[in-house]
């Protein structure tokens, strides 16, 4: 039944979002209702979930005493004092002003800010190491970054500024991402559809189990 | 002397710039023209030094790099420099848009990002929030990212600041809501489809859908004139247009991360979206047209010089390669 149980629900909810999505009428509009609110408090279940399983992931970390487990320890106060200042703060605990939105945007903003700021960084390094001109396609890929790079920022066009407006570096840049991108997207976005509808049809006729865990 | 050495040198002399700049020198930091001119005749140097080095076989080592990058963005903060930004078609039709609605006009904005992408979401999302306010448009803030509603607060809050007049012009409930995160992805389109109340039965802070004059009689997208989307990834853009705009017809135009903009360009040629503004040069396009200068056109100063540096390091890269190559190795 572990396994029959959770085939079924697949099946019938992948069924019905299909027949609502082409009959929006009664009763597939209805059903379709019923699984939308479902979702959302499963979506809701699961981050606590998830927040939950943190917990105990880096609780068992630091009892076993296993590799930079000081880490998981700061994740336990860092998640207990937000938790705790937002318990604290009430119904408005995000209002400008509380401890809470101090605590997101001179903690939390700073840091994740930082970290994602790091990418420029690796970036650099990477294209400075690995972005080589090794064959055509390679040539196009390059020379296709080289626009878009200076076309979207200003100085793109203040080097190309003796040219007439239309062939400045930004309009060069643009129709890379109107024409060639848009194209190469497109072509990209069907593929992935027709993957999607043919992994989806194995999920609800259940062939394909690998969600459920095993085989 | 060591590795470790010249890194832990090169930290302290990155803090005491920093120190320096917040407690010694005048403020606003402003480099003159002749101090900016140099600096960026001494990184040309720099770039020329390193391509002969890189001919004679001398390759420059990552921390070099990583350097040149922090100085590439960091000290076009205190240049003065006007750089042309021509705004693109697909900016210019996100604020064609935006003018073509009637004042009282109900926009719904949501915020599907969260600090990391602040940098280039942020300004576009305080200049729209400025330009609503200030054209009287009716703002409906939501997010599918849970940080999302906090980040429209502090666009809330900068356009209180860019325009103090609007802290008493704009009333909380009439003019704008913020109705909050409701976890559930694309699946929240779905359900606001059919109905808003379902997904939002009370704004942020708790009120009832039902006591909140702005929002009392919006029951579905239909009641929505206009969308405008601040995306960094999923769920964002992509889900409001095949949810939102191909299955309710939700007139939309969107504001996204420039990892994410080519991805939404297919959306925009085929007009599923009216416009689009992409990373931090549609941010700064966006400030441009509708006149509210920020940080993005600051940002963007910087973003060009790294770009720069980037290229740079590019060329250099390949001729290290075409060297290699031509060696035999």
């Amino acid at each position: 039944m572990r396994r029959e149980i959770p085939l079924v629900i697949t099946f019938v909810v992948g069924v019905v979002f299909v027949i609502s999505y082409f009959i929006p009428h009664y009763p597939f509009n209805e059903f379709e209702s019923w699984f939308t609110d479902w979702f959302s408090i499963v979506g809701a279940f699961a981050i606590w979930l998830g927040a939950l399983n943190l917990m105990k992931i880096s609780t068992l970390k630091i009892v076993k005493q296993k590799k930079d487990w000081p880490f998981s320890a700061l994740t336990i106060v860092s998640f207990l004092i937000i938790v705790i200042f937002g318990f604290y703060g009430g119904k408005g605990f995000r209002d400008p002003g509380t401890t809470f939105d101090w605590l997101y945007v001179y903690v939390y903003t700073a840091l994740s800010s930082t970290m994602f700021a790091l990418l420029a960084f690796f970036v650099a390094s990477a294209s400075y190491r690995a972005f080589r001109a090794r064959n055509f396609e390679a040539t196009l890929l390059l020379v296709a970054a080289f626009f878009v790079m200076l076309g979207r920022v200003p100085v793109g066009d203040m080097i190309t500024g003796f040219l007439p407006l239309e062939y400045q570096m930004s309009h060069w840049a643009n129709w890379v991402m109107n024409i060639l991108n848009t194209a190469g997207q497109r072509a990209i976005m069907i593929g992935i559809a027709l993957g999607l509808v043919s992994t989806s049809l194995r999920v609800i006729l259940g062939l394909e189990r690998s969600y459920l865990g095993g085989d | 002397m060591n590795t470790r050495m010249k890194e832990i040198i090169a930290t302290v002399a990155i803090v005491a710039f920093f120190l320096i700049c917040k407690y010694v020198l005048p403020k606003p930091l402003e480099f003159s023209p002749l101090v900016s001119n140099l600096i960026i005749g001494a990184m040309a140097v720099v770039f020329i030094i390193i391509l002969i080095r890189t001919l004679q076989g001398k390759y420059i080592e990552r921390r070099i790099v990583f350097l040149l990058v922090g100085i590439a963005l960091l000290l076009p903060f205190f240049m003065q420099f006007d750089l042309p930004l021509q705004v693109s078609p697909e900016v210019k039709a996100t604020y064609d848009a935006l003018e073509s609605l009637p004042p009282g006009s109900k926009v719904l904005a949501s915020f599907d990002y969260d600090p990391p992408s602040a940098p280039e979401l942020q300004p576009m999302a305080d200049a729209f929030m400025q330009y609503a306010f200030e054209n009287d448009l009716k703002v409906i803030i939501m997010g599918l990212w849970p940080q999302g509603p906090q980040q429209a607060n502090q666009s809330i809050e900068a356009a209180f600041v860019a325009n103090p007049a609007l802290r008493e012009k704009v009333e909380y409930g009439v003019d704008y809501v913020n109705l909050g995160f409701q976890a559930g992805n694309e699946f929240v389109i779905v359900g606001m489809g059919k109905g808003f109340r379902s997904m939002f039965p009370t704004d942020m802070n708790g009120t009832p859908y039902d006591s909140i004059p702005l929002v009392k009689n919006i029951t579905n997208f239909g009641n929505i004139d206009f969308s405008l989307n601040f995306s960094a990834g999923k769920p964002g853009t992509v889900e409001w247009v095949q949810v939102g705009v191909d299955r309710y017809k939700l007139r939309m135009a969107a504001g996204n991360t420039a990892v994410q903009a080519p991805a939404v360009y297919p959306y925009l040629n085929a007009g599923q979206i009216v416009g689009l503004m992409g990373g931090m040069s549609g941010a700064a396009e966006f400030e441009k047209i509708t006149g509210k200068t920020g940080k993005a056109t600051t940002y963007l100063l910087s973003q060009s010089s790294a770009h720069l540096v980037v290229i740079g390091l590019i060329i250099i890269g390949n001729v290290a390669f075409f060297r290699e190559k031509k060696g035999g190795k």
